[in-house]
C-alpha cells in the first residue's frame, strides 16, 4: 500500500530537528532508516501529518569511545555498527547481535536507535542494550536526559521517550577483554521476529568461579528482560548454565501469540539461556586463558 | 511518493520490481550510494542528492556483467521477478565479500524472496561469479 500523504521535512542538525519535533509533538513521527516506520506508513498503521528524516543529520552517525562507554549515535546503521572494529573490540555483544537483525539489505538501512526507539519486543538491538546495562540519550527542548535500558522499555512498542523527545544516541558499556559473551535466538526463518532470544556475558575469576554475569531475554515479554543472576556470582561456572536456564524459566512472564504459546516461549527460554551461558562460559574461559 | 514508484512511473526503470511495498520481498532493491537496499520504504524526498543504481546500470546497455551471465548460465531465474532486486544485492555483496562460502551467499539470500528456483540454482550462479570475478582482480 502507499502511505498517507504526509509533510516531508529534512533538517540538517540536532537542534533543527528538536525544533521541528517541539512543534509538531504527537502529529510528527521521526524517521531515520525507515526499516519499521516505512511499512508502518506504507501499512497505514500510523498516519503522521510530519515525517522528521533524520537519516541524514552526520552528527547522529558517529561510534565514538569515551572512558567508559562506547557511544553510537542514533543514525548509525546496522551494517556500519557490524563492520566496526570499535563495536567488534569493545562491545562484543552486539557485534553477536547484529547478524541476527533482519536481512543484509535493511541492515544496510536500519539504524540502531531507530530498533531502540521503536522497542518490538522480539528485536535484538534492544536486548543486547538491556544485557549490557546500556543507556538511551533523549534530546529535547527541555535539555538533554539519561535512561537506563532496562527502564526504558515499557511493553510492546511503548518507551519512556516522551512525544517531544528525539532518541540521539545510545550508551554502551566497555567490555573488558577477558569477557565472554553469546547471543542466541529461535525465529521461524533468519531474519525473521524472533519468538525468543538470550543475551549473556561472563567474566570469570581466577578459579573459573563467575566474577561477573549478565543475562537478558528478548521475544518472551512484551520487552526485553534483564534477569536477575545475583545468585549466581562466585558459584563455578561449569556446572552454572542448567540452574541458570531454570532460574530464568522460572521468572519470565512469557507472551502468548500467533506465533507461540507462553509455554513453548518458557521452554525456549529454558534451551536459549542454557546454550547462551555454555557458549559465553566457553569463550571467557578462552579470553581469559589468551590473556593470561 | 514511494522510491520504487518514482523509479518505475517518472523515470521507466521497469526493472525496479515492486513486491511486498513493506520491506519483506526484496523485489524492489536498488543501489544507494552503493549500498543494497529497499526502494519501497524509502520516499522520493529522501533521494535528493544520493546517488541510484537500479538493474538498468549493473552492466552496459546489450550487454550483461559477469554475474547476470552466470544467473543466465545456471538457470538462477525462472519468472524474473526476484531477479533485479537480487542482481543489485550481489553487485554490493560481492564488493564487501569477494570471496563468499555458500553459508554467506544464503545469509545474504535470505532478505529475498523468489519462489521458482528454491534457491539452489542462485546460490550456484553467485558462487561462479564471484569465483570467475575474483581470478579477473
Amino acid at each position: 500500500m502507499k502511505p498517507v500523504a504526509f509533510d516531508y521535512y529534512r533538517p540538517q542538525g540536532i537542534a533543527e530537528a528538536v525544533a521541528l519535533l517541539s512543534d509538531k509533538g504527537d502529529e510528527a513521527a521521526i524517521l531515520a532508516g525507515g526499516m519499521t516506520l516505512g511499512p508502518m506508513l506504507n501499512l497505514r498503521v500510523v498516519r503522521p501529518r510530519a515525517v522528521i528524516d533524520i537519516s541524514r543529520i552526520a552528527a547522529l552517525k558517529t561510534i565514538s569511545v569515551r572512558a567508559n562507554v562506547v557511544v553510537t549515535g542514533a543514525g548509525v546503521t546496522q551494517s556500519d555498527a557490524l563492520n566496526s572494529d570499535i563495536i567488534v573490540r569493545e562491545v562484543p555483544l552486539l557485534a553477536m547481535a547484529l547478524p541476527w537483525v533482519g536481512h543484509f539489505q535493511t541492515r544496510n538501512r536500519g539504524t540502531l536507535g531507530g530498533s531502540v526507539a521503536h522497542a518490538d519486543p522480539s528485536a535484538e538491538i534492544p536486548l543486547a542494550l538491556v544485557a549490557s546495562g546500556g543507556t538511551i540519550v533523549l534530546q529535547s527542548r527541555r535539555g538533554q536526559r539519561r535512561v537506563a535500558a532496562r527502564e526504558f522499555f515499557v511493553g510492546a512498542l511503548v518507551t519512556q521517550r516522551q512525544p517531544d523527545e528525539i532518541l540521539t544516541a545510545l550508551e554502551w558499556p566497555r567490555s573488558p577483554p577477558d569477557t565472554g559473551h553469546a547471543f542466541t535466538e529461535i525465529a521461524q526463518r533468519h531474519g525473521d521476529f524472533a519468538i525468543a532470544a538470550a543475551a549473556c556475558g561472563v567474566r570469570l575469576g581466577k578459579e573459573d568461579q563467575v566474577e561477573e554475569l549478565l543475562l537478558a531475554i528478548g521475544g518472551v515479554e512484551d520487552r526485553p528482560v534483564a534477569i536477575d543472576v545475583n545468585g549466581f556470582l562466585g558459584r563455578p561456572a561449569a556446572k552454572m548454565a542448567v540452574d541458570l536456564s531454570e532460574h530464568a524459566a522460572a521468572i519470565v512472564n512469557p507472551l502468548e501469540d500467533h506465533s507461540a504459546s507462553a509455554d513453548y516461549r518458557i521452554a525456549l527460554t529454558k534451551v536459549l539461556v542454557e546454550r547462551a551461558v555454555n557458549a559465553a562460559v566457553g569463550l571467557a574461559w578462552q579470553r581469559r586463558n589468551r590473556l593470561q | 511518493m514511494l522510491l520504487c514508484d518514482f523509479l518505475r512511473h517518472e523515470l521507466q526503470a521497469f526493472g525496479v520490481h515492486v513486491g511486498c511495498e513493506h520491506g519483506v520481498c526484496g523485489a524492489c532493491t536498488i543501489l544507494v550510494d552503493g549500498r543494497a537496499v529497499r526502494s519501497c520504504t524509502q520516499y522520493v524526498a529522501q533521494a535528493d542528492g544520493v546517488d541510484i543504481v537500479t538493474v538498468e546500470g549493473l552492466a552496459e546497455p546489450d550487454t550483461l556483467n559477469e554475474v547476470q551471465r552466470a544467473f543466465a548460465k545456471h538457470h538462477a531465474l525462472q519468472c524474473g521477478f526476484c531477479t533485479p532486486g537480487i542482481l543489485c544485492s550481489v553487485t554490493h555483496f560481492l564488493r564487501d565479500t569477494p570471496k563468499p562460502d555458500e553459508q554467506q551467499v544464503r545469509d545474504m539470500l535470505s532478505g529475498h524472496i523468489c519462489r521458482c528456483t528454491g534457491y539452489a540454482s542462485i546460490v550456484t550462479a553467485i558462487l561462479v561469479a564471484a569465483a570467475v570475478l575474483s581470478q579477473k582482480s
